[in-house]
């Protein structure tokens, strides 16, 4: 994984609350059996209409936000199905930071795991932010992990929470399992005791 | 005395193999089902790292997501990268030797199905799979959830996952159920209630007299949708119901292993006084037969209630509301029960069990669908498939006018051909209303069984209770 190196840059805002894993990579884009390339299809049914044709109010459309590494977005955002396509597709059509008052769990933990830092903060603060993603080009939003802090454009700056391993992960772009293997003497002895404990598993 | 403990504690405590200083550990995992969708990737990234699968006895893989479910499906898969993804699973559980269930074989079906039938989900366990529903084993009394595809990988090369530990819900449905009323009414009743975010962060135990007294099959459903409401994962106490239901399962323990299973689980259960973050009650009696007017599971009314006007809502709900019955093309204030249906959907690893076939058999016994009505029936399972043939209710299906699939996902996400067509609604016993899960523009209601086979009749959402 490459290491998560801090954004600054235009937010693209995404106010509708509960924005699904369906929504963000369809399904018929799910029979890949790659990784990569899906940031073509981030949106798919929003982006593009029947014909293929870019639908042109969609956001990542306008010309403001064709580039964006940010998302604001409404509560709830990645709820549904466990597809990492969802952050697979984001992170490949370059989104690197997205800002919530909540995510859903899988789709949280999904993200880490793909350079992608989701940013829990309370409404008032996502709707500082949500304000200035809608200014386009007139407004920019900056993300500092190693500080743990995001700025509005005027410079107001919030803090946000971060478990401490998963920023370690992301900000040395670590791999997990490697870390895990690491602990493998941890598991072989866990394992020896549970088969005397729970034969039957 | 150690403090008491919720049943999802003692599970947690049971499984921690390592923990760090900051609460990260790595929970060892009992079971880890795999399927043909979320799985490639993940066993790419072992041959290239050049890692095994640390214990294959204990991964289980069956495609389901992307199979057809017509019976010509035997000669092959046409679509070329569904039939490749599933090509990539024969191999893979053949290359790293895991538990298989191949399209033809008669056990396959959807993988949350298929463990508990094969009796792979057992009481106390850690069960994952890349797959949200895998919440569906916590019926069990089994920690279980959805995991992505890198921690897929992980759990194939180290048995283990990296977790933090959520906190305590409980869920307690007071007194019976009304006639009329099933698990899919409790389920999609609570996430009315909670939302599609309140369970974020929490692990739910379900509770109370109405979840005693549903069997194996309606504790699925209930636990099914527990990820529908943002839980990790959703928890029910085993019992005799449970026990009976695991009892001479194909991988159940035997013998002695058997004895020494059951004096384990008799452990696993809330304790008194033991700590809830958060609880909520609802009284069995007042959970009517339920739809989904909306495109998120949160959208949900008794049958009997009308559209809700987006100006009902507060918040980020009130366009959301808006957007919703725009995609739904439905009216503020028009009845629930006046909404006609153009495609029924019977299936999926919520209501694609013996017991819900049964339930939509017993509506529809001697009746015939509407003229112009698209239904069909897909098994959860192969097994199903074939005890279904066996009660006979394959036949009532068939004479009613619906169509009799084969086993696996089929329509509830629309990966394999069975599709929605712009527009058209269909009634659905899945759980996910999303826009565009059945097919682009695809309008979905979901509902119990019965209530579905009530709507291929009459050709509307129907209340179940006046049904006769
Ligand atoms: S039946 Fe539907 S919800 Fe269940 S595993 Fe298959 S696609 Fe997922």
């Amino acid at each position: 994984m490459e290491k998560f190196e801090n954004v600054s840059g235009v937010a693209a805002p995404m106010p509708l609350i509960n924005i699904d894993t369906d929504m963000i990579i369809p399904k018929q884009f799910l029979k890949t059996i790659k990784r990569s390339g899906l940031g073509a299809n981030l949106f798919d049914e929003m982006r593009f209409d029947d014909n293929g044709n870019e639908i042109e109010d969609f956001v990542l459309n306008k010309p403001a936000y064709r580039k964006a590494e940010i998302i604001v977005a409404g509560d709830n955002f990645g709820c549904g199905s466990s597809r990492e396509h969802a952050p697979w597709a984001l992170r490949d059509f370059g989104i690197k930071v997205i800002v919530s008052t909540s995510f859903a769990d899988i789709f949280y933990n999904n993200s880490f795991k793909n350079g992608i830092l989701p940013i829990v903060l309370p409404k008032e603060q996502v709707a500082v932010l949500m304000e200035d993603a809608e200014r386009g080009e007139n407004a920019r939003i900056s993300v500092d992990l190693e500080n743990q802090t995001i700025s509005a454009t005027d410079g107001t700056e919030f803090k946000f929470e971060v478990d401490s391993f998963k920023k370690h992960c992301l900000l040395n772009g670590l791999d997990d399992i490697g870390l895990t293997m690491q602990k493998v003497q941890s598991i072989d002895s866990f394992e020896e005791k549970y088969k005397k404990s729970a034969p039957w598993v | 005395m150690s403090a008491p403990k919720t049943l999802y504690d003692k599970i947690w405590d049971a499984h921690v193999a390592h923990e760090a200083d900051d609460g990260t550990c790595l929970l060892y995992i009992d079971r880890h089902l795999v399927h043909e969708v979320t799985s490639p990737q993940a066993f790419e990234g072992l041959r290239i790292a050049g890692r095994g699968v640390r214990a294959p006895e204990k991964t289980i893989a069956v495609p389901d997501h992307n199979v057809p479910t017509t019976t010509d499906r035997v000669n092959g898969i046409d679509n070329e990268e569904s039939r490749i993804q599933v090509e990539a699973l024969d191999k893979n559980a053949k290359d790293f030797g895991i538990h298989y269930y191949p399209v033809s074989d008669v056990r396959q079906g959807i993988v949350h199905i298929v463990g508990p039938e094969q009796g792979w989900t057992l009481p106390g366990m850690t069960v994952v799979c890349g797959d949200s529903h895998t919440a569906t084993h916590g019926a069990f009394g089994a920690l279980a959830h959805g995991i992505g595809t890198s921690e897929v990988e992980h759990v194939l090369a180290t048995q283990t996952l990296i977790q933090k530990k959520s906190k305590n819900m409980k869920v307690e449905i007071t007194g019976s159920l009304r006639p009329g009323v099933t698990a899919k009414d409790i389920t999609m009743t609570v996430i009315g209630e909670t939302g599609t975010a309140g369970g974020t962060g929490y692990v739910i135990e379900y509770c109370g007299q109405a979840i005693r007294e549903l069997s194996m099959e309606g504790r699925m459903t209930v636990c099914n949708m527990a990820i529908e409401g943002g839980a990790r994962a959703g928890l029910i106490a085993p019992d005799q119901t449970t026990f009976d239901y695991v009892k001479g399962r194909p991988h159940a323990p035997k013998g002695a292993d058997w004895d020494a299973a059951m004096a384990n689980w008799a452990d696993l259960y809330t304790d008194e006084d033991a700590h809830f973050d958060k609880v909520i009650t609802i009284a069995g009696e007042d959970i009517a037969p339920s739809v989904t007017w909306g495109t998120s599971p949160e959208d949900v009314l008794p049958i009997d209630a009308v559209v809700p006007n987006p100006s009902d809502f507060e918040g980020g709900k009130v366009d959301a509301v808006a957007r919703s019955l725009a995609y739904m093309g439905l009216t503020p204030g028009q009845k629930l029960s006046d909404i006609a249906i153009d495609t029924v959907f019977i299936g999926s690893c919520t209501n694609g069990r013996i017991e819900d076939l049964r339930a939509a058999a017993a509506v529809l016994k001697g009746k015939k669908i509407k003229d112009g009505m698209r239904a069909m029936v897909v098994p959860g399972s192969g097994l199903v498939r074939a005890q279904a043939e066996e009660e006979g209710l394959a036949q009532i299906f068939i004479d009613a006018g619906f169509e009799w699939r084969m086993a696996g996902c089929s329509m509830c996400l629309a990966m394999n051909p069975d599709q929605l067509a712009p527009e058209e609604r269909c009634a659905a016993t899945s759980n996910r209303n999303f826009e565009g899960r059945q097919g682009r523009g695809g309008r979905t209601h979901l509902l119990s069984p019965a209530m579905a086979a009530a709507a291929a009749v009459t050709g509307k959402l129907t209340d179940i209770r006046e049904f006769n």
